[in-house]
């Protein structure tokens, strides 16, 4: 039975217009699809990642490092899948 | 109730409901609420969430087709934020614990993300600050719900209140049902006095906080005469203004049937009573009101009635309205005087520091000839048709009468060329309302066929005043000795060269100065319509002689309280006797 876990991972924003409106949505479209506790922080900031106002509020640009922590049931595959949702949108590269 | 002092600068008064206008031309009615409606605000607040939602659903789906999809993700990031759990948990806080209304708790959360959002290093998450506004907008819009003012299209008679009320905003006044204007800012001169002169009806400026303190859909009662606006009045207080009303609508009866009079003085001598317009339905006022045509039209609303330049034809249409409501009466068409507002400086890189000594009115149209010449030609046009006479505002150098002249001339050579009719003898004149232009009036005479002294500005730029800053306003005074010593010596000017001469200043419709003016030699005003039956009864009462009496003591005084005291003494002692 599992019972709350923690996962952690930590992204650098590389793109250009950093983590802006459109990949913001994407990423807490998906966080809000799991159940665990979504946040994100960059430096002493902490926000709800299931909130796309608190998440566009982090205005993070190029050169951002984000902690990503997800609590709950399905943490670490929440993690792993919103971690990885966020290199893709920021890398910098043409998402398709 | 409460009741606010101001300035009245319009007389009449009217009972209404009130519509607000907030400074970014959407309404914030009321920022609190009594602790009993937080329920009700709640409610309102879910409600305009989800028809904001849905009608950025409908937006979404109408995008469907569209090839980029980056429209259709804008409003997906809309989507997201009016239904995230956070910015509705904070809005929510703030009507429960701080009693805000749901349109004040929206604006103060959304501004602060916005706020957020503008200091970010980056310029493109800076700019997704638009975005949040226009969510706020929506919103605001949903609560604010059906009374949303569209001013151009009302549908009950209203009193408009607003911090102050700028010539854009006054040109898409839907003009029938707008009763009574109140602004926070403004003078006896400002914006909002002349147009609700112009249009008949009661204002009240310089009230300070007033447009806070009203929410829309109060009632309201705008006192023209006494300065004063009251909103949500009692019982008793509204059935004294009606019955005050009453008595103004009587008196507004009475000088209405001087209408079909002549303006003569007691002496036989014969006064030409024009009016200023700045729309072409008011030409209908002057008539009804006993003018004899138009002494000054202005022709700005072509230019802030819409959002693109007007047309050549848009101008002839408009002058040709005129002349079909006052068949031969003489009309004096101005051109463009517009500066320091919308129209000219959204067209400028930068903003002028000093606007009101800048590109502005005639210079603006020299620069920009092209423009300038379609104004030019639809007045030529339309000379064809009427009784029409060409006018150039704020020129204080002989060399821009000379270049708008020419252009004149050149234009009527194309429409010769074009086997297009018009009037080959147009009188040209100019406005006399820089001291410069006063002090070589003798030179400029003999350049035009015509003056008209446009008192306002010839005031304020002779005084150095700023008619719309309240803290100097009791420095503008149409009475000062400089303002006599320079139309004493236009008019002399005038004679000496033939020309005609009129005077279409807000000082010619104050009937404290119609004997001074008369006296001084003037036989020509043109007023704002609603007053040309007092000023006409004035002139009826004066005999000239003493008029020219009165001028000659009023040169020799002092001061413009000095005059101003001794003109209203000797009409007082002469209203004993007449009529």
């Amino acid at each position: 039975m599992s019972a709350n876990e923690t996962a952690e991972r930590t992204i650098e924003i590389r793109n250009h217009e950093g983590l802006h409106m459109r990949p913001a949505m994407r990423f807490v479209q998906r966080a809000n699809a799991f159940q665990s506790r979504i946040t994100l922080s960059k430096g002493k900031q902490c926000v709800d990642g299931k909130s796309i106002m608190q998440v566009t509020m982090l205005a993070a640009g190029k050169g951002t490092q984000l902690l990503l922590r997800a609590e709950g049931q399905d943490a670490v595959e929440a993690a792993a899948v919103l971690a990885q949702l966020l290199e893709n949108e920021t890398s910098g590269e043409p998402v398709s | 109730m409460e009741i606010l002092k101001g300035i009245g600068v319009s007389p009449g008064v009217a009972i209404c409901t009130s519509v607000v206008l907030d400074a970014e031309e959407f309404r914030i009615p009321r920022r609190n609420i009594p602790r009993t409606q937080v329920r009700n605000e709640i409610q309102r607040l879910r409600q305009a969430f989800t028809e904001a939602s849905d009608e950025v659903s409908q937006l979404q789906d109408s995008q469907e087709g569209l090839f980029d999809s980056k429209i259709k993700d804008i409003f997906a990031v809309h989507l997201h934020f009016l239904r995230d759990r956070t910015l509705r948990r904070q809005v929510n806080d703030l009507i429960e614990n701080q009693f805000y209304t749901a349109e004040y708790a929206v604006s103060v959360i959304l501004r602060d993300v916005a706020k957020h959002f503008s200091q970010a290093p980056d310029a493109y998450i800076s700019e997704r600050v638009n975005d949040i506004y226009d969510i706020e907008k929506r919103l605001i819009r949903h609560l604010v719900g059906k009374r949303r003012e569209d001013l151009a299209h009302l549908t009950a008679p209203v009193v408009v209140v607003a911090h102050d009320l700028t010539p854009t905003q006054t040109a898409s006044f839907d003009r029938k049902m707008i009763l009574g204007l109140a602004t926070d800012a403004g003078g006896r001169t400002s914006h909002t006095a002349i147009v609700a002169r112009s249009l008949g009806i009661p204002a009240v400026v310089a009230l300070g906080h007033a447009s806070e303190k009203v929410a829309a859909g109060d009632t309201v009662i705008v006192d023209g005469h006494r300065g004063l606006f009251i909103i949500n009045p009692d019982e008793e207080t509204v059935a004294e203004y009606k019955d005050y009303a009453a008595t103004i609508m009587e008196r507004i009866h009475e000088l209405d049937e001087l209408a079909d009079q002549p303006a003569i003085t007691q002496d036989g001598v014969v006064i030409q009573l024009l009016g200023n317009i700045e729309f072409p339905d008011e030409a209908e006022i002057i008539l009804q009101k006993g003018g004899e045509g138009i002494g000054l039209y202005r022709t700005e609303f072509l230019y802030l009635e819409s959002d693109h330049e007007p047309t050549e034809e848009d101008h002839y249409q408009a002058y040709v309205k005129v002349i079909k409501t006052l068949g031969n009466s003489p009309i004096i068409i101005r051109t463009l005087d517009l500066g320091a507002d919308k129209f000219t400086q959204n067209r400028r890189t930068s903003r002028e520091p000093n606007p009101f000594l800048g590109l502005r009115s005639i210079r603006y149209s020299l620069r920009n000839i092209a423009m300038f010449k379609r104004q030019i030609r639809a007045i030529l046009r339309a000379s064809a048709h009427g009784n029409i006479k060409i006018m150039f505002p704020l020129i204080t150098n002989i060399l821009e009468l000379r270049q708008a002249k020419w252009l004149v001339a050149d234009a009527k050579e194309d429409l010769e060329e074009e086997g297009v009719k018009f009037d080959d003898s147009l009188p040209v004149g100019m406005m006399v309302e820089t001291p410069s232009a006063a002090l070589m009036s003798d030179q400029f005479a003999n350049e035009v066929d015509f003056f008209s002294i446009g008192t306002n500005d010839l005031i304020q730029y002779t005084l150095a005043v700023d008619r719309g800053n309240e803290e100097v306003a009791g420095l503008y005074s149409p009475s000062h000795p400089a303002i006599l010593k320079l139309l004493q010596q236009v008019v002399q000017s005038a004679r000496r060269a033939k020309i005609d001469l009129s005077l279409c200043g807000e000082m010619g419709g104050d009937n404290d100065y119609t004997a001074l003016l008369l006296g001084l030699g003037f036989t020509t005003l043109s007023v704002a319509p609603p007053v040309i039956p007092e000023i006409k009864k004035t002139i009826r009462s004066l005999n000239m002689e003493n008029c020219r009496q009165l001028a000659r003591k009023a040169l020799t005084l002092d001061s413009d309280k000095q005059i101003i005291s001794y003109l209203r003494s000797e009409m007082l002692d002469r209203s004993s006797f007449s009529t």
